[in-house]
C-alpha cells in the first residue's frame, strides 16, 4: 500500500510538472499583457517599461527557471490584475468551488445510489421506467441552458430565488441544483446498471432464499459490490465540477476558481492562471488517490 | 447501420443481417424514435440548412424578437424571430449543420487517433505504453478552456479550430478503452495461434484485434458524440468556441441571453434542440450497447418490450 501511494505520488508529480511546463509556455502564446493592461494610446516606451517591470522581457527560459525556482518555495508569483499574491486569489476562489463541489456531490451520490438501487430492484417496473427516462434527460441537458431557464422561471418569473451572487443560503440553491442534474443522471444510470449485474449473482439468491429482507439485500449485500464502478464515476464527475464549474459560476456570478481561471486567461494574468491550474490539479490528484484507497477498503481482493 | 460480418459477402445474407437489425431497432420503441429523429436531423442539416440559408440570414428589423406560435405568419416564423428579425426555425436548421459537423468530425478524429494509439499502447513495448498513458494523463488534466483560448488567439477563427480542441481533449477516452480491451484480447488463444502461424504485429493488430474492439468503440463514440456536442455548446456559450457569423446551437443560446427576460424563445428553442439530440444519442447508445453485447442481445431478439 505504501509502495503504491509513493508510486502514485511520483507519477502524479511528473504529470503535474509536464502540465505546468506546457501551460507556462502555451499561455504566453495568447498575447501580450502590456497591450491589455495599459490604455489603448499608451506609448511604446510605456509598454516596454511595463514588460521590463514584470519580467516579461527576459528570455523565456530564464522566466521559466525563475518561476520554477519560486514555485518550489511555494511562491506562485503576483497577480497582475489584483496586485496580490496569485495564490491568495486562487485559494479564496477555490474555497467556494470546493464547497460547491462537496455539497453537490454528496447530494448527488446519496440520492443517485438510493434511487438507482430501488430502480434496479424492480427492473422494468413503473418506478424504474420513470427514473430511467428522467435520468437520461438529466444526463443529456446542457447546464448553461438549464441555468438560464431556471433563472427565468425561479428568479425572474416567480421571484423566489436571487439571480446571482452569494450571501444567503438562497444564493446556493440555483447553482447547486443546476450542477446537480447532469452528474445525477449519469451516476444514477451507472448505479442501476451495476446493481443489476450484482443482483443476478448467486450470493444474492442465497440471501433471498434465507429470507433476508429486501432492503437488506439491496443496501447491505448488493450495494457494497455494486459500488466499485459507481465510485469511479463519482470521482470523474467531482473532478469535472472542481475543474469546470466555469459555466455555472459565470452565469450565477459565483466567485469560484473556475470563473477566476477563465477571467485570468482572458486578462492574460499568467500567474493566476498557473496557480489555479496547479491547485485544481493537485486537488484532483489527491482525490484520485483517495478513490483508489476507497476501492481497496470496499473490495479486500484489490491489493496494490 | 448494417454491420454485416466480413464473411457475409453474399447479398442475401447481407439483407438478412440488415433486416435483423431493423427488427431489433423496432423492438425498442425509444431507440426507434431516437433513430428516426437523428435521421431527420441529418436530413435537415444536409438539405434544409442549404435550402433555408438565405431566409435564415435575411434581417427584418420590423420583426425583431417576434413571439412564437403566431400561426398567421409563414411556418418559418412559428418559433418566433431573433433580435434581428430572422426566423428562429430557419436559424436552428442552419445551425444544425455546424453543430453536427463539428461534433462528427471531432468524434471521428479522436476515435481514429485514440483507437490507433490505444492499439499501439496495448500491444507494443511497456515503454511506449507508459509514454502514451502519461501523455493521456496530461491531456486529461489540461483544462480544455485554456486550450480553446490558446488556439483561438493563435489561429484565425474558423470551424476547424474548435474541432481540433474537442478532438484533442477526447482522445484519452478512446485510448484508454482501446488499450484496456487489447490487454485482455491479446492473451486469448486465437492471438497466440496467429502469432505461431507467423502473422506480423501489424496483421494481428489490424486484422485480429481491431474488429473485436470496434463495437465497444462505436458505442462509446455514440455516447461521446452527445458529450462533444455539449462541450462545443459550452465553449461557444462562453464566447471561446465558434465565432459569429458562423452559428451553432450553443452560440444561439448565448446570443439570446441578453433578451432573456423579454424574449425567452431566443435561448429556449436552440437549447431544446440540443437536449433532444443528446437524448436521442444517449437512447441509441444504450440500445447499441445491448445489441452489440452477445450476452444481452437476446433481450432484443425475443419480443420482450422491456429495454435493458
Amino acid at each position: 500500500m505504501t509502495n503504491f501511494l509513493i508510486k502514485r505520488a511520483v507519477t502524479s508529480a511528473l504529470s503535474l510538472f509536464i502540465l505546468v511546463v506546457l501551460v507556462f509556455f502555451l499561455i504566453r502564446l495568447t498575447g501580450d499583457p502590456a497591450s491589455l493592461f495599459l490604455p489603448l494610446d499608451a506609448s511604446e516606451e510605456a509598454k516596454e517599461k511595463f514588460r521590463d517591470l514584470n519580467g516579461l522581457n527576459d528570455p523565456i527560459l530564464h522566466q521559466f527557471f525563475q518561476y520554477f525556482s519560486d514555485l518550489i518555495r511555494l511562491d506562485f508569483g503576483i497577480s497582475l490584475r489584483r496586485a496580490e499574491p496569485a495564490i491568495d486569489s486562487v485559494l479564496r476562489g477555490f474555497k467556494w468551488t470546493l464547497q460547491l463541489a462537496a455539497i453537490t456531490m454528496s447530494l448527488v451520490a446519496s440520492l443517485a445510489i438510493i434511487i438507482g438501487s430501488i430502480a434496479a430492484f424492480r427492473v422494468g417496473g413503473f418506478f424504474d421506467r420513470i427514473v430511467t427516462f428522467f435520468s437520461l434527460i438529466g444526463a443529456s441537458a446542457p447546464d448553461f441552458w438549464i441555468a438560464i431557464v431556471a433563472i427565468v422561471v425561479f428568479s425572474v418569473g416567480l421571484g423566489w430565488l436571487p439571480t446571482s451572487g452569494t450571501g444567503t443560503v438562497f444564493h446556493w440553491v440555483l447553482p447547486i441544483s443546476v450542477l446537480f442534474i447532469r452528474p445525477f443522471g449519469l451516476i444514477l444510470q451507472v448505479v442501476r446498471g451495476s446493481m443489476l449485474n450484482v443482483l443476478s449473482a448467486g450470493y444474492i439468491k442465497t440471501a433471498r432464499a434465507k429470507g433476508v429482507k429486501d432492503t437488506a439485500i439491496v443496501f447491505v449485500h448488493g450495494l457494497r459490490n455494486a459500488m466499485l464502478p459507481v465510485i469511479t464515476v463519482i470521482g470523474d464527475q467531482a473532478a469535472g465540477i472542481l475543474n469546470g464549474a466555469v459555466i455555472v459560476e459565470t452565469i450565477f456570478g459565483f466567485p469560484g476558481v473556475g470563473k477566476l481561471m477563465i477571467d485570468s486567461i482572458l486578462q492574460r494574468d499568467f500567474a493566476v492562471v498557473l496557480a489555479s491550474i496547479i491547485i485544481t490539479a493537485v486537488a484532483i490528484f489527491v482525490m484520485n488517490i483517495l478513490i483508489d484507497i476507497i476501492y481497496a477498503i470496499l473490495d479486500p481482493r484489490i491489493r496494490y | 447501420m448494417a454491420k454485416s460480418p466480413p464473411t457475409a459477402k453474399d447479398n442475401n445474407t447481407r439483407r438478412f443481417v440488415f433486416n435483423a437489425w431493423l427488427l431489433m431497432l423496432a423492438r425498442d420503441r425509444f431507440a426507434l424514435f431516437a433513430a428516426i429523429f437523428l435521421l431527420v436531423l441529418v436530413g435537415v442539416a444536409l438539405v434544409g440548412s442549404f435550402a433555408l440559408e438565405d431566409v435564415a440570414t435575411k434581417q427584418n428589423l420590423r420583426g425583431r424578437n417576434a413571439p412564437p406560435f403566431d400561426f398567421n405568419k409563414d411556418w418559418i416564423f412559428w418559433l418566433g424571430g431573433d433580435a434581428l428579425g430572422r426566423p428562429l426555425l430557419a436559424r436552428i436548421f442552419l445551425a444544425s449543420r455546424n453543430t453536427l459537423m463539428i461534433a462528427a468530425s471531432a468524434v471521428s478524429f479522436s476515435l481514429i487517433i485514440g483507437c490507433f494509439l490505444g492499439l499501439i499502447a496495448g500491444y507494443t513495448s511497456k515503454f511506449f505504453s507508459h509514454l502514451i498513458l502519461r501523455v493521456a494523463d496530461v491531456i486529461m488534466s489540461f483544462p480544455s478552456l485554456l486550450l480553446a483560448v490558446i488556439i483561438l488567439y493563435m489561429l484565425p477563427p474558423s470551424v476547424i479550430n474548435i474541432v481540433v480542441v474537442l478532438a484533442i481533449t477526447r482522445i484519452p477516452i478512446y485510448l484508454r478503452t482501446a488499450r484496456a480491451e487489447v490487454l485482455e484480447i491479446r492473451e486469448r488463444m486465437f492471438i497466440q495461434a496467429a502469432t505461431v502461424m507467423g502473422a506480423s504485429n501489424k496483421r494481428i493488430i489490424f486484422r485480429h484485434i481491431l474488429p473485436i474492439i470496434i463495437p465497444t468503440m462505436v458505442t462509446i463514440a455514440t455516447l461521446d458524440f452527445a458529450f462533444v456536442m455539449l462541450a462545443e455548446s459550452s465553449l461557444s456559450f462562453l464566447g471561446i468556441g465558434i465565432q459569429p457569423p458562423e452559428i451553432t446551437w450553443g452560440l444561439m443560446v448565448a446570443q439570446g441571453r441578453p433578451y432573456l427576460t423579454t424574449a425567452w424563445w431566443l435561448s429556449f428553442w436552440p437549447g431544446l434542440a440540443i437536449i433532444l439530440t443528446t437524448l436521442s444519442l444517449n437512447l441509441l447508445s444504450n440500445w447499441l450497447r445491448v445489441v452489440l453485447d452477445p450476452q444481452q442481445r437476446w433481450r432484443m431478439e425475443i419480443g420482450d418490450q422491456k429495454n435493458g
